[in-house]
């Protein structure tokens, strides 16, 4: 016979959340040195991965901005039915005009323009003596380019000696050359303070300048340079046969729609623009190169992390024999030490996420600091980080918690502590 | 009313070849306020029996009703609930987190059955004071001698109120003079209504029981008061 008396209630043991992550902390920071020690693995992990991340967006803006100071602020138009560098014909009209420098320089964004036009000088060879030595060749086959004085500028040119020409030069028509460093070294020309004479073939010109680099349109080191004007009155050149622009960063497609309409009004179809490359594509194309490599690598780190802290857990189960059985005499029942645990797992993997964020954030800084970049880092990076690292340590905490609740409270009460 | 303990003919087997035998046909009825000895030599079923009585373990046969609930029906969770609840442990090997202070400890005994987070400290301190610890609250287990260890143990055992208190060789770690302190520490609580079961293979400690059990190879023999 069953007679059961109910003046007793079973309380039904619990575990309060708030008690559970008082318990698990202070279970992790029982023994802080061995604790530090467990999350390592995930600190390295996740500093890795953050560094990576990082040192990718940082890598791939840096070199997008080097794109800035050079081909991204740089247009050039030219006739859509002319070829590069080649000077228009009667019957093959350009239809840019010899103002064209003016008209760009009013646009707001750019910060020099001016117009290279290839000179038709009819076979005539360039030398730099009147007379024909026959020892030795004096006589070369050379670029002519008639230029507007604002294209040194716009193409960043930069002189070894001498000066440029200007506008003066170029209204007066004067007979003035400047002369690529190519074209200077053929010639024989290293000086110009006596203003030394070249010849086109009848044609005489005197050189002021010569030019050392040139950071776009490299076609004028090798070239000799006249003004606009001279080559109109020398040479009957009809019209400029490009232009080339320097904008300001982030306004080349702005000019590149503008410029166009300055320059035909009435038909800006008729030319072809060239604006560099969107510099997002440029961005995330470099990004993925890097990503996938270092990405793997953090992924292993991550992973060797969670072993160890898997390890450590299940040491630490072990160790802990006794303190389970009390546990479960005191009422806790296996899910509240399976979650105890867990926890305990949990809040290593995300203490080491922050320490592993923080210590990825430094080295992004420093990296960047001693290759004088700017760091970049998006925002959710370092804040998912310790997310992760809680993750981490949620997965290495399964076995070994698991293996906790299934101690039977005799056996585990028989071991020490 | 029913007795808080009462045993039917309890046995426990341990498998194995042959199967060991640990506690036979044992018939026991505690009531309210007892103050029980269980002594007996190493190997005589004494601790088997303390397992069964604390829940923590179930017999092959027989009954056991513990408060008025036979054991032998109760789930995993629920024999937990008991014990977390309505009995208090004190074990030989103190069994406290070295890394806690001694009122973390006594707290732990308190974590688990519902007792509200703000008055689990206020009760800790009561129950030191009332083993007479109440100036080491902030102490570890490793500044403590072994007799301050088992009133920390005890105090973390009375602390939920407990309706039976089960020590298992509670002085088998310490010297006879804190021995003595110990039991008398144990006769105050007596006075006070605790049921007291104390398992023990020492006879000056089972000599402090009003009723005292002999268990020799896993049978009970109560000697005549």
């Amino acid at each position: 016979m069953i007679e059961v008396e109910r003046e007793h209630r079973i309380v039904r043991s619990r575990l309060s959340l708030w008690d559970l992550i008082a318990e698990a902390v202070a279970g992790m920071l029982a023994r802080p040195g061995r604790t530090l020690l467990t999350i390592l693995g995930t600190v390295l992990g996740v500093a890795a991965l953050v560094a990576t991340l990082g040192l990718a967006k940082t890598a791939g803006n840096q070199i997008v901005t080097r794109f800035d100071a050079l081909a991204a602020t740089s247009v050039s138009v030219s006739n859509r039915s002319d070829g590069f560098f080649r000077s228009p014909s009667l019957d093959d009209v350009s239809v840019i005009p010899w103002d064209a420098e003016a008209r760009l320089t009013r646009l707001n964004g750019v910060v020099a323009a001016g117009s290279l036009t290839l000179v038709d000088t009819g076979g005539e060879l360039v030398s730099s003596v009147p007379i024909n030595d026959p020892l030795g060749q004096s006589e070369f086959a050379m670029d002519v380019l008639a230029v507007s004085p604002g294209l040194f500028d716009a193409v960043i040119a930069e002189l070894r000696t001498g000066r440029f020409f200007d506008t003066g030069h170029d209204l007066r028509q004067e007979p003035v050359a400047i002369l690529g460093p190519g074209a200077a070294a053929r010639l024989n020309i290293n000086r110009v303070d006596q203003q030394p004479a070249i010849f086109i073939g009848d044609t005489t010109l005197a050189v002021i300048g010569i030019l050392d680099d040139v950071a776009l349109e490299p076609g004028l080191l090798e070239a000799i340079i006249i003004p606009n004007g001279t080559a109109r009155s020398l040479f009957g050149t009809g019209a400029p046969a490009e232009v080339h622009i320097r904008t300001e960063i982030g306004a080349a497609y702005l000019i590149g729609e503008q410029a166009p309409i300055a320059l035909n009004p009435n038909d800006p179809s008729q030319l072809r623009v060239q604006v560099p490359p969107e510099p997002r594509a440029v961005r995330s194309g470099v990004e993925s190169d890097v990503n996938t490599l270092f990405l793997v690598l953090g992924g292993v780190s991550l992973l060797v992390g969670a072993i160890g802290i898997a390890n450590v857990t299940l040491v630490s189960v072990l160790e802990r024999v006794g303190e389970i059985g009390l546990r479960r005499a005191v009422g806790a029942a296996r899910r509240h030490i399976a979650s105890q645990f867990l926890v305990e797992s949990a809040a290593m993997g995300f203490v080491g996420g922050i320490i592993g964020a923080s210590a990825g954030v430094l080295v992004i800084v420093a990296v960047s600091a001693n290759k004088q970049w700017t760091p970049v880092l998006d925002a959710q990076v370092p804040l998912l980080a310790p997310l992760a690292g809680a993750l981490v340590g949620l997965v290495a905490g399964l076995y070994p918690s698991w293996r906790a609740s299934t101690l039977e409270p005799v056996e585990a009460l028989r071991g020490g502590t | 009313m029913s007795n808080l303990v009462e045993l039917e003919g309890v046995s426990r087997t341990f498998p194995g070849s042959p199967p060991v035998e640990a506690v036979r046909g044992a018939d026991l009825a505690v009531a309210d306020g007892d103050y029980v000895t269980i002594a007996g030599p190493s190997g005589s079923g004494k601790s088997t029996l303390l397992h069964i009585l604390g829940c923590l373990d179930t017999p092959t046969s027989g009954k056991y009703r513990l408060l008025g609930f036979d054991v032998g029906d109760l789930s995993d969770g629920q024999r937990t609930s008991l014990r977390g609840s309505e009995i208090g442990f004190v074990f030989q090997a103190f069994h406290l987190l070295a890394y806690r202070s001694v009122v973390e400890n006594v707290m732990t005994g308190l974590v688990y059955n519902r007792t509200p987070r703000r008055v689990r400290r206020e009760r800790a301190i009561e129950a030191l004071e009332r083993v007479g610890l109440g100036h080491r609250l902030d102490f570890t287990p490793r500044q403590l001698s072994g007799g301050e260890r088992q009133r920390v143990a005890i105090a973390r055992a009375i602390a939920p109120n407990p309706s039976l208190l089960l020590c298992d060789e509670p002085t088998g770690n310490l010297d006879s003079k804190t021995t003595r302190s110990i039991l008398d520490l144990f006769d105050e609580l007596r006075t006070d209504g605790l049921t007291l079961m104390i398992i023990t293979h020492e006879e000056r400690v089972s000599l402090r029981g009003e009723r005292r059990i002999e268990i020799t190879d896993g049978v009970l023999v109560e000697a005549s008061a």
